[in-house]
This record gives C-alpha cells, sequence and structure tokens, in this order.
C-alpha cells in the first residue's frame, strides 16, 4: 500500500514537473524575440517541411473521407427519402469536426513525429548543444521556426481538408448516386452559418495547430537522447498530441453549442 | 590584462547523488594549452560544460575572462559564448548544411558581413584545417578525422579567444591524429588562444601541452608541467601516466558481494 503511493506520488510529481518544463518551454520560444530578416527565410523553409509536404496525406485522405461521409449519408438519408439533404449532411460533419479533428491527427503523425525526431536527433548528435556554445540560442534557430511553421500550417491545411471533402462528398452523390446539384449546393449554402460552423472549425483547428506542435517540439527537446529514448518520444509526441485533440475537440464543441 | 582566462574556485558538482567534483581549484593560463587528464567519466566533460555555462555548479566560482559564469543572464551568457570555441567529441556538425555552410554558420548569425566577405572567411579558415576542397561535401561523406578538421574550422570562425577540445583525439587512426595534434598546437600559436583540452591520452596531450591537471574522484590529483609530471611520484598520476591496470584506481568495478558468492559456490 505505502509502496503504491509512494510511486503513485512519483509518478504525480514527475508528471507536473514535465508539464511545468513544457510550459516554460513554450514561454522562452514565444518569448524569443526574432530578427525578422534573419528568421524568415527558416520559417519558410520548415513551412516547406511541415506544411507543403504533408499536403498529400492531406488531400487523399480528405478526398477519400468526403466519398465515405457521401456514401454513408446518402444510404442513411435515402431511408427517410432526404437525399437532398447530403450537401448539408457532409459540410456540417466535415466543417465542424472531421476537417479540424482529422486534419490535426494526420499532421501529428505526418509532421509532428518528424519534428521530434529531428530535433531529438539533434540532441543526441550535440548539434543543440554545440549551437548553445556558438552562442547561438537553438530555442529561437531550431525550435521557434517550428513551431510557428505549425501553427501557421494547420489552419490551411484544416481548409483544404474541408473543402476537398466537400468535393468528394459532392462527386459521390451528386455524380455517382444521382442527388440533384441544385439541392446539394443550396442546401449546404442555407445551412452552413459562417460565424457558427466554419469560423468554429478555424478556431479549433487553430487550437489544435498550437497543441500539436507544441508537443511535438517539446519532446524532441526533451528526450533522452539515445536511439531509444528518441524512439520513446516520437511515440510519445504522436500519441499525446492525438489524444490531446480528441479531449479538447470534445471541450471546445462543448463551450461552442453552448453559445460561446 | 589578468594571467589566467579561466579561474575555476573550489568547484563542487554532484549528479543524481554521485559527486563528481568536490572543491576543485584549476586556473587556465592566457594564450596556452592546459590539458585536463584522467580517466573516463571523472567528470572531464562536464567540466568543459561548467564553463561555457550549460550546466550550474552547486558551490564555488567560475570566471571566464572576469565574467562570474553562474550569475549572468541568458543574454550574457550567449554574448560571453561567442568568444568561446567548442570542440565536440562527434564534432557535431550539422548534418543538413555542407561543410561550407557549416563554417560559415557561426558568422552569418552574429554578424552582418557580406556575402563575400563570408566567404573568404570561410575559405580561410578550411585553408588553415587544410580542407579548403571539401567545402562542397555533407558531413556524412567525411571520414571522422576530417568532420573534426571541419568542427575546428567552425569552433575558430568567430576568431574566439578562448577554445575547448573535448577528447579531440579519440577514434582516430595515426593520420589523422597526427594532423589534429598539429593543427590545436599551430592554432593556439597562430591566433594567439587560450586552449583547454581534455583528454585521456596521455602521449598525445603530453606532447602539445604547456600545463597539465589531472583529475581524478572529484579532485585535482596532480598539476604541473607535462615534463614534471612524467617525473611525478604521486601513485595517482603514476598509474594514469604509465597507464598501469591497477593501483589506487582498481581494476575491479567496486561491488558488494563477494565474487564467489557471486557464483553461488
Amino acid at each position: 500500500m505505502r509502496n503504491w503511493l509512494t510511486t503513485t506520488g512519483d509518478k504525480g510529481l514527475r508528471y507536473c514537473d514535465h508539464v511545468g518544463r513544457s510550459g516554460i518551454f513554450l514561454f522562452h520560444t514565444l518569448y524569443r524575440c526574432p530578427r525578422p530578416v534573419k528568421s524568415f527565410p527558416l520559417l519558410l523553409e520548415q513551412l516547406y517541411a511541415v506544411g507543403v509536404l504533408s499536403l498529400s496525406i492531406i488531400i487523399v485522405s480528405s478526398l477519400f473521407i468526403g466519398m465515405v461521409v457521401g456514401l454513408q449519408g446518402y444510404h442513411t438519408l435515402s431511408r427517410f427519402g432526404a437525399t437532398q439533404q447530403l450537401g448539408q449532411l457532409v459540410a456540417l460533419s466535415v466543417v465542424r469536426e472531421l476537417g479540424p479533428v482529422v486534419t490535426a491527427l494526420l499532421f501529428a503523425g505526418r509532421a509532428g513525429s518528424a519534428l521530434t525526431a529531428e530535433i531529438g536527433l539533434m540532441k543526441a548528435t550535440d548539434q543543440l548543444a554545440s549551437m548553445e556554445m556558438m552562442g547561438v540560442d537553438p530555442l529561437w534557430r531550431v525550435v521557434s521556426p517550428r513551431f510557428w511553421a505549425g501553427v501557421i500550417s494547420m489552419p490551411v491545411l484544416a481548409v483544404l481538408f474541408s473543402a476537398l471533402a466537400i468535393w468528394g462528398g459532392y462527386l459521390v452523390g451528386v455524380k455517382w448516386l444521382g442527388v440533384d446539384p441544385g439541392s446539394f449546393w443550396n442546401n449546404m449554402q442555407s445551412s452552413v452559418d459562417f460565424r457558427l460552423d466554419v469560423v468554429n472549425g478555424l478556431i479549433k483547428s487553430g487550437v489544435f495547430g498550437v497543441v500539436v506542435t507544441w508537443i511535438a517540439v517539446f519532446q524532441g527537446y526533451d528526450c533522452v537522447p539515445t536511439a531509444a529514448g528518441i524512439a520513446r518520444s516520437t511515440t510519445r509526441s504522436v500519441v499525446y498530441a492525438s489524444l490531446t485533440v480528441l479531449g479538447l475537440d470534445f471541450i471546445l464543441t462543448t463551450m461552442m453549442m453552448g453559445g460561446w | 590584462m589578468q594571467e589566467h582566462w579561466v579561474v575555476i574556485k573550489n568547484l563542487s558538482f554532484h549528479r543524481a547523488e554521485r559527486p563528481i567534483f568536490q572543491g576543485v581549484d584549476i586556473n587556465i593560463p592566457r594564450g596556452k594549452i592546459t590539458a585536463i587528464m584522467g580517466p573516463s567519466g571523472c567528470g572531464k566533460t562536464t567540466l568543459l560544460r561548467l564553463i561555457g555555462g550549460q550546466l550550474l555548479p552547486e558551490k564555488g566560482e567560475i570566471r571566464v575572462d572576469g565574467h562570474l559564469i553562474p550569475s549572468l543572464s541568458r543574454k550574457q551568457l550567449y554574448r560571453v559564448r561567442r568568444e568561446m570555441g567548442f570542440l565536440f567529441q562527434t564534432g557535431a556538425l550539422f548534418t543538413n548544411l555542407s561543410v561550407f555552410e557549416n563554417v560559415a554558420f557561426p558568422l552569418r548569425e552574429h554578424t552582418d558581413l557580406p556575402e563575400s566577405f563570408i566567404r573568404d572567411v570561410v575559405l580561410m579558415k578550411l585553408e588553415a584545417v587544410g580542407l579548403r576542397g571539401a567545402r562542397d561535401l555533407m558531413p556524412n561523406e567525411l571520414s571522422g578525422g576530417m568532420a573534426r578538421r571541419v568542427a575546428l574550422a567552425r569552433a575558430i570562425a568567430l576568431d574566439p579567444k578562448l577554445i575547448m577540445y573535448d577528447e579531440p583525439f579519440t577514434g582516430l587512426d595515426p593520420l589523422a591524429l597526427g594532423v589534429i595534434v598539429k593543427l590545436i598546437k599551430e592554432l593556439n600559436t597562430a591566433l594567439g588562444l587560450t586552449s583547454i583540452l581534455v583528454s585521456h591520452d596521455v602521449q598525445e596531450t603530453l606532447s602539445i601541452a604547456d600545463y597539465v591537471y589531472v583529475i581524478a574522484e572529484g579532485r585535482v590529483v596532480g598539476e604541473g608541467t607535462p615534463e614534471a609530471m612524467l617525473q611525478d611520484k604521486s601513485p595517482w598520476v603514476t598509474q594514469f601516466i604509465r597507464g598501469l591496470p591497477d593501483g589506487v584506481v582498481p581494476f575491479h568495478y567496486p561491488t558488494a558481494t563477494d565474487y564467489k558468492k557471486d557464483l553461488y559456490l
């Protein structure tokens, strides 16, 4: 019993320590005032690595998810003779939920894990330490551009995801299953509210962008600098990010539905 | 102008229960090569990191060029570090940058020099280590000795006043070893650097050092010129310099259980 208490307490303390350190880490990353002229090329480079290279997975999965939602929706709606509502169903589920959440999950797997592994390996090979010894702060040279690239890319990718998923739903619903295109688009237009659906979806993906990238860069920076340590951190980065995204999604949705 | 570039007084440092340093005093004279020697795991690299401000001591003073390192703010510390060069054991080159860009890195970060000037400086530094022809190679195309020479060129890119070498001789073939030994000596004289050389390679170190400290079990167990060290009669220094397998440092890692009992005999 006592042993159990000690272990739990120890784990709890270590958890608090971890969270605290990640908070300080984020503060220092944001606090570093970047020199615009020198930081901008670094940011561009990371936007390419984090954002542009994630495009293929986002495009392919968004199309398929939109197509599946269209197909499932059509068969359910056809039971009630309401297939003309398909546009509304696809658009709302994608813009409100699937767009931000699935993008964040894919992003954590594609870009987050790469960020963690890259920073972790730089730490293991003393590259971060040698930067420090040269008087260059790795937080602004390495971490800051990667963090901002993630924060900027996520909403853009989510918007792209939603647009392509709706097009995927249109392909299946209208082109294949023969829903009337007029009612498909019309119903969508009349039921999707810009402020309540589109903007709220964007806010979600913005929050997810911060959280997923923060977890990824912190796990890399904080990893045990060995092969096994990097492997563990990379796994943790994806697992923590995915769970946090799903949990936060529930909280954010509750706040938004509650008329926030 | 003070005589010692780095002054360490009564330094104590622990790492997870294990004491690394207990009251160490070390003075690094200006313009000389000072070697810090000792068995692996005695905290030589830790000492360099303490001097560079990457670790904080529990007790004691570390002064570099008059600056009290542990009390500096982050900003001041980064400023002081521009005057230091640090050669890591692995080289620690940036793997995504070419040899040229690696050497240009500190210049680009700390100065706003025009590109033509940066190019000239980089080529001069690479020429000094004999690798001007390798400027377009990537770090993964270099041999261990070459990588260390590139790292050396990068360490001296900003013309530091102090340069620290962490085990520069480890894992090199005799040819590369000879080159590095020669470079360390030549750079020290030509650039008027103050060098701290951490190593456990006795022959090479004694051949170029001006002054030697031997560290073991958290204290300085011997110091003096290389000639004096060879004559030293203290058991620690004798065992270390001659490389005797057993002596004050036991061959066996300490254990509580008896050998026979451990084997269930």
